[in-house]
């Protein structure tokens, strides 16, 4: 009998190419994502050693971090972000990788379109210039970011020296409540373990709660699982993930997909295998959350009080809660419900997939935005928003005073000229609330797209459970 | 990547937790497309007013900490974006280490290969050094890699933990790729193996 197994441990397993005592391993990587803003220092490195891209067959870029979300016929204004842009291009042609950029039908959000096209399957290692690659573990793949020393190690090897990280099961029982979604899951499991919780860990997902989440839900818990410190977050391919992949363009097709079937099958967690960590939340106890501070830990349930820094015995946490609360300029013991914000960011690579953008049509349908506030629907790829469009959502968008844009991160890491101005308050259903995020001196509260949609209705802070029967 | 053997410096020190890599490099620098002047941009919200002029109250700024190669940080040290424009910001300024009770992996992965290097301390060795340099902001510590030690003004030496592979490879000032580079003809026959 072989020792039982996680689904970490056989996706490592599979893919160590060499390991020499003491030293890492060289692990091979199954997909090599690559975007504007970490790869141009990698391409130069490759220049400087005259190396050429390993495998381009296994390598995909998309232009999505710099790229302006306005009306894709206009100019983009920003020199650097044009130099930039054209780099990546210049970069694509020469070591031969394809590139999904501007005015490619699948230019989006690179941890969109990865799954959009089928790139992303069980099984794999797949890695990216990007915290947030995290996302593909949806797929039960092993995906993390990497910094741009390694995306040059992969464009030249197709390998990355790694440390096999640690295993921590995150158990969600139960069903989830009306109004309450899958990124209040991970909002609730980070503001428990705080930021720093999974470090050195991979989370994998589980119970009935994650069962019953479709394939995006589950990006949408897999993509946080750095802001809860852990590199990668997987999530068991079970009929789900295969009827997602089925008929995708890059999926295998005919017999080599009964093939992969039967592989991917094998890749659940062995029951007995031994997790290094575990923690388990009742589903049915969550309710929608919203983040109060400056990094993700810092959320709570919306019904929930700003939390006061004096009944912390901790010095430095009590330090950083009103350092926090300076920054957001909130009162400790006030409810964040009912609190004014000028702006409301729907988009991300968290929250910018169809079903993200169903949810809050759901609830703009028929409605109006209130006024004086700025309401930003950006799709996550150029594919979302033909589906969106297809469907009617984006008449729904526009038809409620908000604004319909272009695919990209936008007002996510605000590079590309969306942005907060100082001061400014935003519900936005992205991953970070850091200072400065989403425009220098903005103020973020990060929440689900109902939430989100909710808030925008009304101008102020809405839990969402009053308009979902 | 630079070599890393001893250093001795003083200390700048910033009492901050969770200090995430937007702040070490907001996004809006991230649009250059080569590693070279990041330096002035670090800790740019923090370190400048509005009018772009320096902060006299942040510690970059202060006139006792110019030139400090060594910076003492708060737990969970470079969290959130895997942007290497950060460990680039931070040599780009002078650091050559920084010393928290804990970094966040794919940082302490970046700096490693920058020859910035992460020293991890324990939680009392940590208050003690943010309370030696509030008294004796002059003071200076040396870091002594080989021997992973970390000597105190007090004579006190602490040791920190650092893989080997890393180790060896910061004390050569070699970087990774050579090595993977290596493993060639294992990469080939790992290609052909896996040919679905």
């Amino acid at each position: 009998m072989n020792q039982p197994l996680t689904l970490l441990q056989k996706i490592w397993n599979d893919h160590v190419v060499a390991q020499e005592t003491g030293s890492p391993a060289v692990l091979y990587v199954d997909l090599h994502l690559v975007h504007e803003v970490t790869s141009p220092q990698a391409f130069a490195g490759l220049r400087q050693r005259r190396l050429r891209v390993r495998r381009p067959d296994k390598t995909i870029a998309t232009a999505d971090h710099s790229i302006p979300t306005h009306d894709r016929s206009l100019p983009i204004t920003d020199e650097m972000a044009v130099r930039q842009i054209k780099q990546l291009e210049d970069n694509c042609r020469e070591f031969g990788v394809a590139l999904y950029g501007l005015g490619s039908p699948h230019q989006g959000i690179v941890h969109v379109i990865g799954p959009e096209l089928g790139f992303t399957q069980p099984g794999r290692t797949i890695v990216c210039g990007d915290s947030h690659t995290s996302t593909h573990g949806a797929f039960g793949a092993l995906a993390f970011g990497i910094g741009t020393s390694e995306v040059e190690h992969v464009l030249a090897t197709q390998c990355l020296l790694q440390r096999q990280p640690k295993t921590y099961q995150v158990r969600i029982d139960g069903r989830l409540g009306p109004g309450v979604s899958a990124k209040d899951i991970i909002l609730a499991l980070i503001a428990r373990i705080g930021v720093g919780g999974g470090t050195g860990h991979v989370f994998e997902y589980g119970g009935e709660a994650i069962g019953a989440l479709g394939m995006e839900e589950r990006m949408t818990i897999c993509n946080m699982a750095i802001e809860g410190g852990a590199r990668a977050g997987m999530v068991a391919p079970d009929d789900t993930t295969f009827q997602y992949l089925a008929g995708r363009p890059y999926a295998p097709q005919g017999a080599r997909w009964d093939t992969a079937l039967a592989r991917w099958r094998q890749l659940p967690t062995d029951p007995g295998a031994i997790y290094d960590k575990s923690i388990t939340l009742d589903a049915g106890a969550l309710e929608p959350m919203i983040t109060y501070g400056t990094h993700p830990g810092m959320g709570m349930p919306i019904t929930s009080q700003v939390p006061d820094p004096g009944a912390l015995s901790d010095p430095t946490q009590k330090a950083a809660l009103d350092k926090a609360l300076r920054y957001m300029a909130l009162q400790p013991g006030h409810l964040l419900l009912g609190h004014p914000v000028d702006v409301v960011f729907i988009g991300s690579c968290t929250n910018s997939r169809i079903s993200d953008l169903r949810l809050a049509a759901q609830l703009l349908r028929g409605r109006r935005v209130a006024p004086n506030l700025r309401v930003m629907v950006v799709p996550g790829s150029q594919e979302v928003k033909r589906q969106a469009e297809a469907e009617g959502l984006a008449d729904v968008f526009r038809a409620a005073g908000a604004e319909w844009r272009e695919a990209g991160c936008s007002m996510c890491i605000a590079m590309n000229g969306d942005q907060l101005l100082p001061g400014q308050y935003a519900v936005s259903t992205s991953n970070r609330n850091f200072e400065g995020r989403q425009g220098k001196g903005g103020r973020t509260f990060l929440a689900s797209p109902l939430t989100a949609a909710a808030t925008a209705l009304s101008g102020t802070i809405t839990d969402p459970r009053t308009l979902v029967n | 990547m630079p070599q890393f053997t001893t250093l001795t410096s003083r200390v700048a020190a910033l009492p901050v937790n969770d200090v995430d890599t937007d702040q070490i490099i907001p996004a809006r620098f991230l649009k250059a497309t080569d590693k070279a002047g990041m330096g002035v941009h670090l800790f740019a919200d923090w370190r400048y007013a509005a009018d772009g002029s320096p902060r006299a109250d942040f510690v970059l700024n202060q006139p006792q900490n110019q030139g400090a190669q060594v910076l003492l940080a708060g737990g969970n040290f470079g969290c959130g974006s895997s942007r290497e424009h950060a460990p680039w910001a931070l040599t780009g300024f002078g650091f050559r280490a920084v010393i928290s009770t804990s970094f966040a992996d794919i940082f302490c992965s970046n700096a490693l290969k920058n020859g910035l290097l992460p020293v991890v301390v324990d939680a009392q060795t940590h208050r003690a050094l943010f309370e030696m340099v509030e008294e004796l902001p002059q003071m200076e510590v040396t870091i002594d890699l080989a021997g992973q030690t970390l000597a105190l003004p007090t004579g006190q030496t602490v040791t920190f933990p650092i893989d080997g592979f890393s180790k060896s490879c910061l004390l050569q000032g070699v970087d990774e790729l050579g090595y993977i580079l290596g493993f060639e003809p294992q990469i080939a026959a790992y290609e052909q193996a896996r040919v679905p």
